[in-house]
């Protein structure tokens, strides 16, 4: 009884995490722009396919392959930044956030014709051997998973306050006039968010390729949810967003456990529409401490 | 001249809020400029520092030509405002605040900078790790110039840096800006309390609804009997 619920937990845990780290990007996005990037469940997609076809197809070992689909990712978040959001940088934050809408489908195309409609499966990183844990049987994947994300998020920290370039970001989400006259280049930032959520898209595609397999349009799934842990924790707080990405992976883990499988992806849509009902701004939304 | 605006112009959709505006400000000179809500002082301001485009005329600083240049680049040569309302990262720490001041400049130059602040407003240091939204109104704009004067102005442009503070804090950033002059920083000063900007300044300017209508030195503003009646209530 006890270890079946730590089972579901686990496995909750395990996909929140990569919900939490897309959550993460489409806070950085926002925070630099005010756009919500809908493409951002592709770069979960490019890191995933591009990880299984030099692995597979061009026969890279794994610890380059990764890296390298994670640099590709990044190049293909910059390029959506330079090509298509920097020309329309004085449009309204509507058109700039549709232009992201039609990057998806753009990028969900191009990945089909590239790679096929086909899933494919990326090999566990350290193979598929359930580890037994009292029993509760943990997949080795799911440690990677939690491990690596536990890792990234302390990255982040370290990067947000303390580093100048963290600061600016910070500095950029709070006020663009006064980070502007300090003689932050927003649109260096913004450019720099991309990549980052680039980043972070990659490596939760990377990580969760070996247990959900990865296809053209795995990341419509991925990003809704990504997007849904972001709302939950409160649009441009990242912390909030992997407090949320953990809250909807473990409801929804729990939900497909005791309730049903068919109801798992409801789930994370339940939640935005409560959120957006009852807290707009979130769990941790508007918490800023402000004297005038 | 260290700043050489001419024939500027500079307009919010059709609505022009600048017309034709040529202000000077040598080296070492504490300028105010003087006008009523609307007439385009915070404009002015954010044309000079590059956040708002002109529609016309020349700016000039240290002689070049820095019409078109981009915000970022004009506080990386020593352009730098305290934007009215203060506008400190209440979220982040003080300190980070102050260091936010300094992005431009190199963390060696950085450090050097912040000690140099913390001597120079003593009450920053002790509260150098609150959130910068938790100070009061009156340290909060001593935070905002603090922070402009990490990036190392050469000239340091201060918009309305009087306003919504208890009358003895006003006369405390007065006095700043005096000290300030007095070390040799080039200031321009938009204020509404006209009295106390002119009486500090060396030379004013008046605006009126976008254009400038009176330059004089501060002193012959303060007796303009235009001014007096319009700006001092006299």
């Amino acid at each position: 009884m006890f270890t079946e619920f730590l089972q579901f937990l686990l496995s909750g845990v395990t996909v929140g995490a990569t919900y939490a780290l897309v959550g993460v990007g489409f806070s950085i996005i926002y925070n630099a722009s005010q756009v919500i990037n809908f493409a951002q469940g592709e770069f979960v997609m490019l890191g995933g396919m591009m990880a299984w076809f030099l692995f597979e197809r061009a026969g890279l070992p794994m610890p380059a392959a990764v890296p390298l689909a994670i640099a590709g990712t990044v190049l293909v978040g910059l390029a959506l930044e330079k090509f298509a959001i920097e020309p329309a940088r004085n449009a309204s934050i509507v058109t700039l956030i549709i232009i992201t809408i039609g990057a998806s489908i753009f990028l969900r195309g191009g990945a089909q014709l590239v790679w096929g409609r086909d899933f494919h499966a990326l090999p566990a990183l350290s193979g598929d051997a359930p580890i037994d844990l009292s029993g509760v049987a943990v997949n080795p994947q799911s440690l990677w998973v939690m491990g690596c994300t536990v890792v990234v998020v302390i990255l982040l920290h370290w990067f947000f306050s303390r580093t100048m370039t963290g600061r600016a970001m910070r500095a950029v989400a709070f006020n663009m006039l006064a980070a502007q006259l300090a003689g932050v280049n927003n649109r260096l930032i913004l450019m720099f968010s991309f990549g980052l959520s680039a980043a972070l898209g990659a490596l939760a595609g990377v990580l969760i390729a070996p247990i959900t397999l990865t296809y053209p349009d795995v990341g419509i799934m991925l990003g809704l949810k990504g997007f849904c842990a972001a709302i939950l924790g409160g649009l441009g707080y990242p912390y909030g967003a992997i407090v949320g990405g953990l809250i909807v992976g473990i409801s929804e883990a729990m939900t497909a456990g005791y309730v049903s499988s068919a109801y798992k992806d409801a789930v994370a849509f339940v939640i935005i529409l409560m959120t957006l009902f009852f807290m707009p701004n979130g769990l941790f939304g508007r918490r800023g401490i402000e004297r005038v | 001249m260290l700043l050489e605006i001419t024939g500027l112009s500079a307009h919010y959709g059709r609505i022009r809020a600048l017309d034709n505006v040529s202000i000077e400000i040598g080296e070492g000179e504490l300028v105010a400029l003087v006008g009523a809500n609307g007439a385009g002082k915070t404009t002015l301001l954010r044309v000079i520092s590059g956040i708002r485009p002109a529609s016309a005329g020349r700016v000039l600083f240290d002689g070049k030509d820095i019409t078109r240049m981009p915000p970022d680049r004009r506080v990386r040569r020593g352009i730098v405002q305290v934007p009215e309302g203060r506008q400190v990262f209440a979220p982040m720490r003080v300190e980070e605040n102050l260091l936010m001041g300094g992005y431009t400049r190199g963390a060696a130059e950085r450090r050097e900078a912040l000690a140099l602040q913390y001597e120079r407003f003593p009450a920053l240091a002790a509260s150098r790790n609150k959130p910068a939204g938790m100070l009061s109104g009156g340290q909060q704009q001593m935070l905002a110039v603090a922070r402009a004067l990490m990036g190392k102005p050469r000239l340091l442009l201060l918009d309305e840096p009087s306003l919504g503070l208890a009358p003895r804090l006003v006369d405390e950033v007065f006095d700043t800006v005096t000290a300030l002059r007095d070390a040799g920083v080039t200031v321009f000063i938009v204020e509404q309390n006209a009295f106390q900007a002119l009486s500090i300044a060396d030379r004013g300017y008046v605006m009126e609804t976008g254009q400038v209508v009176l330059a004089d030195t501060g002193k012959a503003l303060l007796t303009n009997e235009r001014v007096k009646a319009a700006y001092l209530g006299l």
